[in-house]
């Protein structure tokens, strides 16, 4: 095979077909109050913490004060003894009571998992022992009364050191501190770099930060002796197609593990597959015979979360022409991933869905080693690593601009993609967009040239540096599993699947309840998604739509949220079960109506004749004979009205074998513009923010302000990435930043008000013409400040090249281009 | 050994109680376990992130750095007794018009601050608003959307309050 003819994706074999979007929608698209709010605001939330109830046991960790150290003793039988307390559990029982954790990184024994060390700790905060008590507080009594005698190792906390050779080992059995390492081309990379008239070249420095929602993780388990069986219930659920890996580390059958859905106080990834707070829950009900709670503190959320975000060193270099065309690119990255990896590089898997931005970049070269060192490890966090693509692009753009003295808009805009779909390098596709209009829209609503011009007065009149920020960077959403494997060249599980699934009950006055399969609400909205898309099917009020969540062991197939997936997988499964719903109400209609079903026409909550409008039967007046006089119908029609559709992930096509094409793995490609104008306090290294402009394309809109909350939200992490937010080790291996004292998360006063603007424009494949829209604020504000900021000090020569950009970084930076600060 | 423990007495959202509490009792765990009001959430449990704000005689005080002993005597007031009569305190109906809200964890310390934040100044500016809810974090919202629902509700208690008799 050459690489001119892939065997899959860029000719659009295996794209669904288009579809039309002309209807007129009637909910979809309005900002309607979201459905689930009532009880958050009455205070009846029904959190994981509100469900213990007064027969619940409490279990507390005892986590490891050393960042690496063989554990050579345990004494526990003062904890024992200890008032109330039921049981204590050290890493090495543990080890015996449950199988590792599931690992999805390459070579998994040899960098084995558990929900407590039981030979070595790897990191500080990483738990060695359980105790499990009456309550939390005579549970952390008896944390006190556990003596374990440590032997300290020398620890590794830099991810370039730690790959050095003789470096210390944080897992002996791969002889290496490197998990992974890979390097992909994409386009012909050579001949790119010998045309390029430039080579712009740089290196980038991305330093941890997290999700830290306001509630931590938790679950509550019970064990059935009677049965074997158990029953978990959790915030964190997401990816329970995957949750027989959580039976198997709790050593039962997977028919035998029913993990129920919670309201979540939050996730942004970082409870996306947290399975290890359930294991502990579960592991401490079997000892126990109870039911136990494990809910995690904030310093377990912080230090032994498993839960950190992307902690990069990239080398780049982007092809040039003097004209500002950009060619090809070559990436080289480094990612600290902490003491395990639990998702293998499925973080540089989401990087190559879009890897080339908004640019017609003809070829890519992409190296990852994943290094591992003694800190707590890597998860999810809103973006997954496609929000670290985007800065590292971004800041490689403006490098360009500024070294061929090129406007930095303009040469955005000279390389963005126009035709749709469009094939990127790495094979996956962009449905549809409009970069232009978004950028136009952004940069009218960001008063641009009013900017430029205060930038400019305020500089020479009053010696102010103020910075206008402009990037245009993408928002991949709906993943295929493909990107967790298409790594390895024979992987374990190569995984397509990655379903939704919906069921819809009319009962026997026309209400609907949707029945929504292991679909976690953690901030996001299903419920309110739901019900508009419900409410636009069936011509009912989204408010008359009743919504319940199922548990994994007797549901469907269900992913739940995670790489902007939710609503539009959702609104396929709707999509899907309504089709099945009307078709056997048309047929019940016709046989009521004494006419063929095809003489039938939905409108207005039921089916009425074509060209004789007033006979007609509304959905109730059909579901009521359906559920009450199954008699007057044919033979082969049931009582009832009701129907399930699993929604299969509508577009996704396999890697080719030699790699050179990874195929369609993320396909509905949303866009956006931020602009935000800084002024940088030289002096300080302060950064306040003086307007912020961010415009959104996220296809067609379900709730425009639900989406205007997420861009918000996101932006505001965004910030916190960018100047404030950072899990720091020292050299050492101790976490400095181990509390809300010192892991700054941005109040109000470093949220800027948001000038939000939205463009529509549908994707050709999916119900509506929807795209994900969740993690878009985070996705653009890091690259978009350092934009700004840059840009503010671009007149004394500073850039800015790592984050946060902490007032001591920018002072630093400052200093060492000969600017005393 | 049974613990050693103290009479307290105080009005949770206008009800009397008195109660028997260790004194290391975190008045966010007396509210929440003993009196089942679950309503007041726990956060950093270190007094930063205001999700466990209550009301004490009118002020607001982090319940989870709080000892209930040191409620004795008190008036609380939390996100439970905010609706009245069946209906929404204005606050809370103007979080959901203006989605001031997503996960719902920090909204019912939210709603406590705002309330304080009103009693003290019932015609706040945007601005006065943001740096009095700087107190609170929200991880989901960037704040935007809570300052637009509290000065909507201001709007409407000042209203309210000038029709009563």
């Amino acid at each position: 095979m050459t690489a001119a003819q892939p065997a899959t994706g860029r000719t659009g074999s295996g794209a669904p077909p288009v579809r039309d979007h002309s209807a007129k929608r009637r909910w979809v698209g309005q900002s309607i109050r979201r459905v689930e709010d009532p009880k958050f605001l009455l205070g009846r939330g029904g959190y994981i913490a509100d469900r213990i109830t007064p027969d619940t046991l409490h279990a507390a960790v005892l986590r490891s004060p050393h960042p690496h150290a063989r554990i050579a003793r345990f004494e526990t039988a003062a904890a024992l003894a200890a008032p109330g307390v039921h049981a204590v559990i050290t890493g090495a029982e543990a080890a015996e009571l449950c199988d590792p954790m599931p690992d999805f990184g390459p070579d998994p024994a040899k960098h084995t998992w558990r929900c407590l060390a039981a030979d070595k700790v790897r990191y500080v905060g990483e738990g060695v022992a359980v105790v499990v008590a009456d309550s939390r507080y005579l549970a952390e009594d008896a944390l006190e009364l556990i003596e374990v005698e440590y032997e300290p190792l020398p620890a590794i906390t830099d991810p370039e050191r730690a790959l050095d050779a003789g470096s210390p080992l944080v897992h002996e059995a791969l002889e290496s501190n490197c998990a992974y390492e890979r390097s992909f081309d994409f386009g012909d990379v050579e001949r790119d770099f010998a045309e390029a008239e430039v080579v712009v070249r740089d290196r980038l420095r991305w330093h941890r930060s997290g999700g830290q929602p306001l509630e931590t993780v938790g679950a509550i388990a019970e064990y059935d002796l009677g049965t074997g069986s158990f029953t978990i219930d959790t915030n964190t659920l997401s990816f329970t197609s995957y949750l027989f890996m959580a039976a198997a580390t709790l050593k039962v059958p997977v028919n035998k593990l029913d993990i129920r859905p919670v309201p979540a106080g939050g996730s942004f990834g970082s409870k996306l597959f947290a399975n290890k707070p359930a294991v502990i829950a579960g592991m401490c009900a079997r000892k126990t015979g109870r039911k136990v709670a494990y809910l995690e503190d904030r310093a377990d959320n912080i230090s032994n979360c498993d839960h950190h975000g992307s902690d990069r060193v990239y080398d780049v270099e982007l092809a040039m022409m003097r004209d500002g065309t950009m060619r090809g690119i070559k990436i080289d990255v480094i990612d600290d991933y902490g003491a395990y990896i639990q998702f293998g590089v499925g973080h540089h898997g989401n990087a190559l869905a879009q890897v080339v931005g908004p640019y017609t970049i003809g070829s890519v070269r992409y190296r990852v080693r994943a290094a591992l060192t003694n800190k707590n490890q890597q998860g999810a966090y809103r973006g997954f690593g496609s929000e670290v693509n985007n800065w590292m692009l971004e800041q490689m753009v403006d490098k360009a601009a500024r070294e061929l003295g090129l406007d930095p808009v303009a040469i955005r805009r000279m390389n963005f993609i126009r035709d749709f779909p469009h094939f990127i390098p790495t094979g996956n596709v962009y449905d549809s967009g409009d970069y232009e209009r978004v950028l136009d829209h952004a940069l009218d609503l960001a008063g641009y040239g009013h900017w430029r011009d205060e930038q400019r007065r305020l500089r020479e009149q009053e010696g102010r540096y103020i910075g206008v920020g402009v990037i245009t960077a993408q928002e991949r959403s709906v993943f295929s599993a493909t990107e967790f494997w298409f790594w390895f060249d024979e992987p374990g599980a190569p995984v397509t699947s990655t379903p939704e699934s919906v069921s819809l009950k009319v009962d026997a006055t026309g209400g609907i309840t949707a029945i929504l399969y292991s679909c976690a609400f953690w901030g996001n909205s299903p419920e309110t998604m739901v019900a508009q898309l419900v409410a636009e099917e069936f011509d009912c009020s989204p408010y008359d739509v009743s919504v319940v969540y199922h548990g994994s062991r007797d549901g469907l197939p269900a992913t739940g949220p995670g790489g902007s997936r939710t609503t539009v997988m959702l609104a396929g499964a709707v999509e899907g079960a309504s089709a099945k719903i009307k078709e056997k109400a048309r047929r019940a209609a016709a046989h009521l109506l004494e006419i063929g079903p095809d003489d039938l026409e939905w409108a207005d909550g039921g089916f009425r004749v074509r060209g004789d409008p007033e006979r007609k039967k509304a959905l109730g007046e059909i579901a009521i004979m359906l559920h009450l006089f199954k008699h007057s119908f044919p033979e082969d029609m049931e009582s009832g009205l009701d129907a399930s559709k699993v929604f299969d992930h509508p577009y996704t096509t396999m890697p080719s074998a030699d790699r050179k094409d990874l195929g369609v793995f993320y396909p509905f490609v949303g866009h956006a513009c931020h602009v935000p104008v800084v002024e940088v306090d030289i002096e300080t290294g302060l950064v306040t923010f003086l307007h912020y402009a961010a415009v959104h394309d996220c296809g067609t809109l379900v709730n425009p302000r639900s989406l205007a909350g997420h861009i918000v939200g996101g932006t505001a992490q965004g910030i916190g990435t960018a100047l404030y937010e950072e899990f720091v080790y020292d050299e050492d291996g101790q976490l400095l930043s181990s509390s809300f004292m010192d892991y700054l998360i941005p109040t109000a006063m470093e949220v800027p008000e948001l000038t939000i603007g939205h463009v529509e424009t549908p994707s050709p494949y999916t119900p509506h013409g929807i795209k994900g829209g969740g993690e878009g604020g985070r996705m653009m504000a890091p690259a978009a400040i350092n934009a700004a900021v840059n840009d503010a000090l671009a007149p004394l020569g500073v850039r800015l090249t790592e984050l946060p950009m902490t007032p001591e970084r920018i002072l630093a930076a400052l200093r060492a281009a000969g600017h005393a600060g | 050994m049974a613990p050693d423990t103290r009479t307290i007495s105080l009005t949770v959202n206008g009800q009397p109680h008195v109660a028997q509490v260790e004194p290391r009792r975190l008045l966010v765990d007396f509210l929440r376990e003993d009196l089942g009001l679950t309503g007041t959430h726990i956060g950093c449990e270190h007094g930063v992130c205001g999700t466990c704000t209550v009301l004490l005689n009118g002020a607001s005080i982090r319940s989870c750095i709080t000892l209930a002993v040191q409620a004795d005597g008190a008036s609380i007031d939390t996100v439970e007794g905010l609706a009245q009569g069946g209906e929404m305190h204005p606050l809370q109906d103007e979080f959901s018009e203006k989605q001031g809200l997503q996960c719902g964890y920090c909204t019912p310390g939210m709603l406590m601050r705002a309330c304080e934040i009103l009693a003290q100044n019932p015609d706040p500016t945007a601005a006065q608003v943001r740096e009095a809810i700087a107190s609170n974090l929200c991880r989901c919202t960037g704040y935007q959307f809570i300052i637009e629902a509290v000065i909507a509700a201001a709007a409407r208690m000042r209203a309210t309050q000038e029709v009563a008799p």
